[in-house]
C-alpha cells in the first residue's frame, strides 16, 4: 500500500525525517519496502527560457519556440496562446513520465521536430489550470529541474502490510501507528453533514437475506448531484497513492476508502428496480456482468447486492455494469457495509477478482466504522457533487458486534516476553494505540481493543502489541534453561551425512534435482505398463508439463542434469543424489509413500585427461567399484551382484545390469543405460547408473564393530589358472573354492581374466590366488602344495574346466 | 733441485683452480703424482740430499703428496656430485596423481552447518514428509482455509487435502503430537511453492526450529537466534528483530542482519535498506498448542524458520537461485 506524507499530515503532525519515519514504521511492524518521491518525474522537467518564437510554417495555431534550457537551446512546437519572448516556463524533456502515465517522446508535429514540451500546470499534475503553459516568475535559474526549483517534494511510503493488520490499510490507520510511537494524537476529519431533506425511509429500504454473510449494511441517498471530474485536490490525493481519478462520485468513495479503510460503493439510484436493496446469496447458475464488462458465473456461496429484481454488485468485490455511475446520473445510493471476510475471500478467489475493496473486506474492516465512513462520503458528495442530501441513513445491523474484553496478568505478559514492565507502562502503551484499559489490582488489566483491531482476540495478541510498542530490540536477550540431556542422533540423518561424504571421497559430486519431473519420464525411461514407478503423484497446478508429477525415481533428474552438463561441455560426470521418491497409494486424500533413494551416474572418462596414463572411458566395473567401496566403508558385508534377468531390465541394458543384493535382500540395481533411454533423452554418450533404496541400505549397516586378532604365523600363496566356458561367472568359481570349506584357505583373490589366443574360442582363462595360513603354525611347502593340488583337482571335477596346456 | 716442494704445491693449487672438468683434474693428478710425476720424481731425488736433511725433506714431501692426493679426490668428487645433481632429477612441477574428490552440494553444506550450530545448543534433528496434509501444513498451524495468510504461500496441490508442504513448519505439530515438552528440534528439508523467477524456485530448502518448555520467553528466542546468526555469519554481525506476522506465532518477528554485501550502506541485494531478512520467528501461538493438546497455561515456546538457499547465497555470493538446481559441474566443483 502507498501512503504519501502530505496526506498523512492531514491527520498527524509528523516532523521527523523521512528515513527515520520509514524505519520507525518498519520497526512497528509496517514494513516500508521503499520510499520514493512522487514528484521525481519533474526531475526531467526543466526551467526553460523562450529565446525566440516563430510561426509554425505549416500550422496557423502552432508556434516554433527556441527554448534555452541552460546547457543548450532546443526547438519545441507549442500551441499555447500565452507564449511570449523571454518568458520562463517548464519544459519537459523526452522520457518524462507524466502523472497520468504517458511518456513524452521526441516527435514531429506538422513536419517540424519538437524536442520537448512546454507544459501547463495541469499537464504537470500541479493544478487544474490548463489555460496555457505555466508561467514562472523571474527568480528561477534556467535549466534547473522544476521540482527542485519549486521545492516540490512528497515522499511516498510503499508499505508491505502483513495480513493481520487490515486496520492499517488506510492513511488514518497508518497515522494511528505513527501517533503511538511519536506520542502524538490523530486528528480525525470533522464530519458535519449539510442540511438534509425528506426522509430516506420514504425512498428506499435494505433487506438482508443472508445476515451471517452481511452482518451490517448501511446506505444513504444524495439527489440532484452532478457527475463530473473531481476537484484538483481530490484527484491529487488519489494520484499520490497510485489511484486513478475517474469522476467525482467514484473518486470520493475511493478517497474515503483510502482515508478510513472502509470500502464504499455508489449506485445509480434511478437504475435500481423498485429503488431498494436486497442482500442475498447468488442462485445456482446465475451470472452477472461486473463493472469491467466481464460476465461472471455465480454460485450460492457468493453474496450479491441486488435491487428489487436483479443483482447489481458482487458484494465487497466489484460493482455491476448495470448500476454504474454515469455522467447522466443524478441520484445516488451510497453503500457502506461489513461483509464476512471468508465469504469475500472465496468470491474473490473464485472470480479471480482481487480489488482494493475485496482486499480490505477479506482481511476484516472495522465493523464499527461503517457509519462514520458513510457520513464522511455523504458529506463530500454533497459538498463536491453539489447534491441534496436525503435525511437519515439506513443501518441494517441485526447482531451488533460486541467489544472483546481481554483480561490478563502483567506477570504472565512479562514472563512470555522476558521483560520486567510495570503495569503503568503497559497501560500507557495500550492507550497509545487507543485501547480502553482498566487496571484491576496490581497485576491485572482488562482491556478493550479498538473495533478496527480485528486481529486482537486474546492475551498473546496483547503481548505482541506490548513487544512492538516497547521495541523488539529493547527486550533483553536471554537463554532458555534446558536440561543437559544427551540424545541419540537419528541413524537416518547420521548415515545420510556419512554416505554423502563417502560419495564425495569416491569422486562424486552431489546434485540436487527438483522433486517434480515430467509425466513423460515414465515413457522416456521405458517403464513397463505395470511398473510401480508409473504410480506417480500428479501435481494439480504444476508450473509446467516438465514439472507436473512427483518423481518415482532419481534417474530422470540425473539424466536431465547430464544432458544439461553435456550441453555446456561438461562431458565427464560423476554425480550422485540422495532424495525422496513418491508413490501414489491409489487412495484419495492419503499421503503418498515417500521412499528415500541414493542414485549415481557416471559418464565419460574414467579420470580426467592426465599426463601419466592413457584415457579410458568409464565402464560397469568402475561404478561397481564405487558401490563396493561405499559398502566397504559402511562395513556392509555379504553384498552380491547378480545378473538382472533380461526381462526385468527396462532402462538399463540387459546383460549389463546387476541387482545389488545384501543378505538376500534386493537393495537396488546398477547398470549401463539402455540405448533407447539414451536416445529418448537425446544423449549421445553412454552412462552407467545405480539406484539404491536408502533405508534398506542403512539397515544393513552394523551398529557395532569387533576386531579380529592379527595372525601370528606367515601366510603362503599359490596361483591357479582355469580355462572355463565364457558364460561361467567368475564368482561361481570362487564360490566353489569357498564351498570346499578348507580351514587353511584364508583368502581368494582373482587377478586375471583373459580371452583370445591361445585360449580356444568360447572359453576364457581365469586366474586367482589362494592364500593359505594356519593359526597355529608356519605351514610347510609340501603341505601347501598337496592341499593346493587337491583343491585344484576337486575344482576340475566340480566345474567344466581345464588347466592351461602350457 | 730446481724447485722446492712448497713451490710445487703452489703450482698445483694454481692449476687445480683453473681445472674445470674431471679430465683435466685426472691429467693433473698423473702429471704430479703419477709414476713419472713431478712429486714422485721429487721424492726419488731426496736420496740425493745430504743425509741429515733427508728425513725432514722426505716427511714434508710425503705430507704434500698426501695432501695433494686428497685435494685431487675432493675436486673430482665435487665435480661428480654437482653433475649428479644437475643430471639426475624429475620435473617436480608435473601434476601429482590426484584422486579427485567430489563435492557436497552447497545446500547440503549449509544445512549441515546450520544443524550443527543448533545441535551444539542441544537441539535434535527431526524430519517430516514432503507431501503433506492440508491439516499439518495449514490448519494445525492456525491457518484456516480461506484465510488471507494462505496468500503468503503459493501452494502446489495434489488434491483438495494434500499439498506439497510450503514450509517445514508442519514438522512442529507432527513432533508435538508425539512428544511431551521439553521439545527442542530443528527440521531441515525440501519445501515447495508455486513460484518461479529470478529469486524463487518452485522447490527450495528450509530449516525449522522449535523449542517448548516451561517459562520460555521472547528474550530466549532472541538469545538463541542471536547466537545462531553470530555463528553462521560473523560474531560482529549486527541484527535486529522487528514485528511481523505468522499465523502460528504471537508475537511474530522477522530477524534482519546488516547486509553482508554493502555492510549497511544499501545495495541491490538488500533493496537499498541495508538489512537482509534471514529468519522468521516468534512465540508459538496458543492455538497451535491447543491443536496438539499442550497445556497453554503451562508451556510456552518459540519457533523459527529460515531459507537455506538464501543463507548460502549470502555466504557464498551466489547471485542466481536457479544455479542450485542446474547442477552445473563447474558450479558444484567450487564447493
Amino acid at each position: 500500500m502507498k501512503v504519501s506524507l502530505s496526506w498523512l499530515k492531514e491527520y498527524i503532525d509528523v516532523d521527523i525525517n523521512v528515513n527515520d519515519l520509514a524505519n520507525a514504521l518498519t520497526m512497528a511492524g509496517l514494513e516500508v519496502e521503499a520510499v520514493s518521491d512522487r514528484y521525481d518525474y519533474l526531475n526531467s522537467v526543466v526551467i526553460g527560457r523562450l529565446a525566440k518564437i516563430d510561426p509554425h510554417p505549416n500550422a496557423d495555431k502552432l508556434k516554433l519556440c527556441r527554448v534555452d534550457i541552460g546547457d543548450r537551446i532546443i526547438t519545441v512546437v507549442c500551441g499555447a496562446p500565452n507564449v511570449k519572448n523571454d518568458m520562463l516556463a517548464p519544459l519537459a524533456i523526452p522520457g518524462t513520465c507524466f502523472p497520468k502515465g504517458t511518456i513524452l517522446e521526441k516527435s514531429i508535429i506538422r513536419g517540424e521536430i519538437s524536442e520537448g514540451m512546454l507544459c501547463s500546470e495541469m499537464e504537470l499534475g500541479l493544478s487544474a489550470n490548463s489555460d496555457g503553459i505555466m508561467e514562472l516568475g523571474r527568480n528561477y535559474s534556467v535549466g534547473f529541474p522544476l521540482n527542485k526549483a519549486l521545492g516540490l517534494s512528497d515522499p511516498v511510503f510503499e508499505i508491505d502490510l502483513t495480513p493481520n493488520r487490515p486496520d492499517c490499510l488506510s492513511i488514518i490507520g497508518t497515522a494511528r501507528e505513527i501517533a503511538a510511537f511519536e506520542k502524538k494524537k490523530v486528528t480525525y476529519p470533522k464530519i458535519c453533514l449539510p442540511e438534509s431533506f425528506d426522509d430516506i425511509s420514504d425512498y428506499t429500504s435494505v433487506t438482508i437475506m443472508a445476515p451471517e454473510l452481511c452482518p451490517r449494511y448501511a446506505a444513504s441517498l444524495v439527489f440532484n448531484i452532478t457527475v463530473g471530474p473531481s476537484p484538483f485536490w481530490l484527484q491529487d490525493r488519489l494520484v499520490s497513492v497510485g489511484l486513478k481519478p475517474i469522476n467525482n462520485i467514484v473518486d470520493i468513495t475511493n478517497f474515503v476508502m483510502m482515508e478510513s479503510g472502509q470500502p464504499l460503493h455508489a449506485f445509480d439510484f434511478d437504475r435500481l428496480a423498485e429503488n431498494r436493496i436486497v442482500v442475498r446469496t447468488a442462485g445456482e447458475g446465475e451470472a452477472f456482468i461486473t463493472l469491467d464488462g466481464k460476465e461472471r458465473p455465480l454460485d450460492p456461496e457468493m453474496l450479491m447486492i441486488c435491487d428489487g429484481k436483479k443483482p447489481i454488485a458482487l458484494a465487497g468485490v466489484m460493482g455491476g455494469l448495470n448500476s454504474e455511475i454515469e455522467d447522466s446520473t443524478t441520484k445516488i445510493l451510497l453503500e457502506s457495509a461489513y461483509f464476512d471476510p471468508v465469504c469475500i475471500r472465496k468470491t474473490s478467489k473464485k472470480t479471480g477478482l482481487n480489488t482494493d475493496a475485496s482486499h480490505r473486506f477479506e482481511r476484516g474492516v472495522d465493523p464499527k466504522g461503517t457509519i462514520t465512513a458513510l457520513n464522511r462520503a455523504t458529506q463530500l458528495i454533497a459538498e463536491i457533487g453539489g447534491g441534496k442530501l436525503i435525511k437519515g441513513t439506513i443501518d441494517e445491523y441485526q447482531n451488533t458486534f460486541t467489544d472483546r474484553m481481554i483480561d490478563f496478568s502483567v506477570t504472565a505478559l512479562n514472563r512470555r516476553l522476558g521483560t520486567r514492565l510495570d503495569i503503568n507502562d503497559i497501560e500507557n502503551h495500550l492507550k497509545s494505540i487507543e485501547f480502553e484499559v482498566d487496571k484491576i489490582g496490581n497485576d491485572r488489566l482488562q482491556v478493550i481493543p479498538p473495533s478496527c483491531r480485528v486481529d486482537i482476540t486474546r492475551f498473546e495478541d496483547i503481548t505482541e502489541e506490548i513487544a512492538r510498542l516497547f521495541g523488539y530490540n529493547n527486550i533483553q536477550t536471554t537463554f532458555p534453561l534446558i536440561p543437559a540431556e544427551a540424545r541419540h542422533p537419528s541413524k537416518k540423518i547420521e548415515s545420510r551425512n556419512r554416505i554423502k561424504c563417502l560419495m564425495t571421497g569416491l569422486g562424486f559430486n552431489e546434485a540436487i534435482n527438483y522433486s517434480f519431473i515430467s509425466k513423460l519420464s515414465c515413457d522416456r525411461l521405458n517403464f513397463e505398463p505395470g511398473d510401480k514407478k508409473r504410480q506417480m503423484v500428479d501435481v494439480l497446478n504444476p508450473l509446467s508439463e516438465e514439472q507436473s508429477a512427483m518423481r518415482t525415481s532419481l534417474i530422470p533428474g540425473l539424466l536431465e542434469t547430464m544432458k544439461y552438463n553435456i550441453s555446456v561441455q561438461n562431458k565427464n560426470l560423476k554425480l550422485f543424489e540422495i532424495g525422496n521418491v513418491f508413490f501414489d497409494t491409489g487412495q484419495k486424500d492419503s499421503l503418498p509413500d515417500e521412499v528415500e533413494m541414493l542414485a549415481g551416474l557416471w559418464t565419460g572418462k574414467r579420470v580426467d585427461t592426465v599426463w601419466f596414463s592413457r584415457e579410458f572411458n568409464c565402464d560397469f566395473y568402475d561404478l561397481k567399484g564405487v558401490i563396493e567401496g561405499l559398502f566397504g566403508n559402511l562395513d556392509i558385508v555379504n553384498i552380491n551382484f547378480t545378473r538382472m534377468p533380461p526381462a526385468s531390465c527396462f532402462y538399463t541394458k540387459p546383460g549389463f545390469t546387476a541387482q545389488v543384493i545384501v543378505k538376500d535382500k534386493y537393495i537396488g540395481l546398477i547398470g549401463e543405460l539402455h540405448p533407447k533411454v539414451l536416445s529418448n533423452y537425446d544423449l549421445k554418450q553412454t552412462a552407467f547408473i545405480f539406484e539404491l533404496n536408502f533405508d534398506r541400505l542403512i539397515n544393513h549397516m552394523p551398529g557395532t564393530k569387533s576386531v579380529s586378532p592379527i595372525p601370528k604365523f606367515p601366510a603362503t600363496s599359490r596361483d591357479i589358472t582355469l580355462i572355463v566356458d565364457n558364460d561361467i561367472e567368475a564368482n561361481n568359481i570362487l564360490q566353489s573354492v569357498t564351498d570346499l570349506n578348507e580351514e587353511l584357505v584364508e583368502n581368494l583373490y582373482l587377478f586375471d581374466v583373459f580371452e583370445g589366443d591361445p585360449i580356444p574360442a568360447g572359453r576364457k582363462s581365469i586366474s586367482f590366488r589362494i592364500t593359505y595360513r594356519s593359526s597355529s603354525e608356519t605351514l610347510e611347502d609340501s603341505r601347501v602344495n598337496n592341499l593346493h593340488k587337491s583343491i585344484s583337482d576337486r575344482l576340475l571335477k566340480k566345474i567344466d574346466a581345464t588347466l592351461p596346456t602350457v | 733441485m730446481e724447485k722446492t716442494i712448497e713451490q710445487i704445491k703452489e703450482e698445483v693449487l694454481k692449476e687445480l683452480e683453473a681445472a674445470s672438468d674431471s679430465e683435466s683434474i685426472k691429467a693433473l693428478s698423473v702429471r704430479y703424482l703419477g709414476r713419472k710425476g713431478v712429486v714422485t720424481q721429487y721424492l726419488r731425488n731426496i736420496s740425493n740430499l745430504p743425509k741429515e736433511s733427508r728425513p725432514e725433506a722426505g716427511k714434508k714431501a710425503n705430507q704434500t703428496k698426501k695432501k695433494l692426493d686428497e685435494l685431487f679426490k675432493k675436486a673430482l668428487k665435487q665435480l661428480a656430485s654437482s653433475s649428479y645433481e644437475t643430471n639426475n632429477r624429475i620435473d617436480v612441477s608435473l601434476p601429482g596423481r590426484v584422486t579427485r574428490r567430489g563435492s557436497l552440494h552447497p545446500i547440503t553444506q549449509i544445512t549441515q552447518q546450520i544443524c550443527d550450530i543448533f545441535i551444539r545448543m542441544g537441539f535434535d534433528v527431526a524430519e517430516g514428509p514432503e507431501v503433506e496434509t492440508d491439516y499439518y501444513n495449514f490448519e494445525a498451524l492456525n491457518i484456516p482455509k480461506n484465510h488471507p495468510a494462505r496468500d503468503m504461500q503459493d501452494t502446489f496441490y495434489i488434491s483438495d487435502n494434500i499439498v506439497l508442504r510450503t514450509h517445514t513448519s508442519p514438522v512442529q505439530p507432527r513432533i508435538m503430537e508425539k512428544q511431551k515438552p521439553p521439545v527442542r528440534i530443528i527440521a531441515p528439508g525440501k519445501v515447495y511453492r508455486c513460484d518461479s523467477d529470478l529469486t524463487h524456485t518452485p522447490m527450495f530448502h528450509q530449516i525449522e526450529g522449535l523449542l517448548v518448555d516451561e517459562n520460555v520467553s521472547f528474550g530466549d528466542l532472541k538469545g538463541v537466534l542471536t547466537t545462531f546468526v553470530h555463528q553462521i555469519f560473523d560474531p560482529e554481525t549486527s541484527l535486529r528483530f522487528r514485528p511481523s506476522f505468522f499465523p502460528f506465532t504471537e508475537p511474530s518477528a522477522e530477524v534482519d542482519i546488516r547486509c553482508v554485501i554493502c555492510k549497511g550502506d544499501g545495495c541491490r541485494v538488500c533493496s537499498h535498506t541495508g538489512w537482509l531478512e534471514v529468519i522468521g520467528a516468534g512465540m508459538v501461538h496458543p492455538a497451535v498448542f491447543e491443536n496438539v493438546g499442550y497445556d497453554t497455561t503451562c508451556y510456552t515456546g518459540f519457533a523459527f524458520g529460515m531459507g537455506v538457499e538464501r543463507i548460502a547465497m549470502l555466504k557464498y555470493g551466489i547471485d542466481d537461485i536457479r544455479r542450485y538446481f542446474e547442477n552445473d559441474l563447474r558450479f558444484l566443483r567450487q564447493f
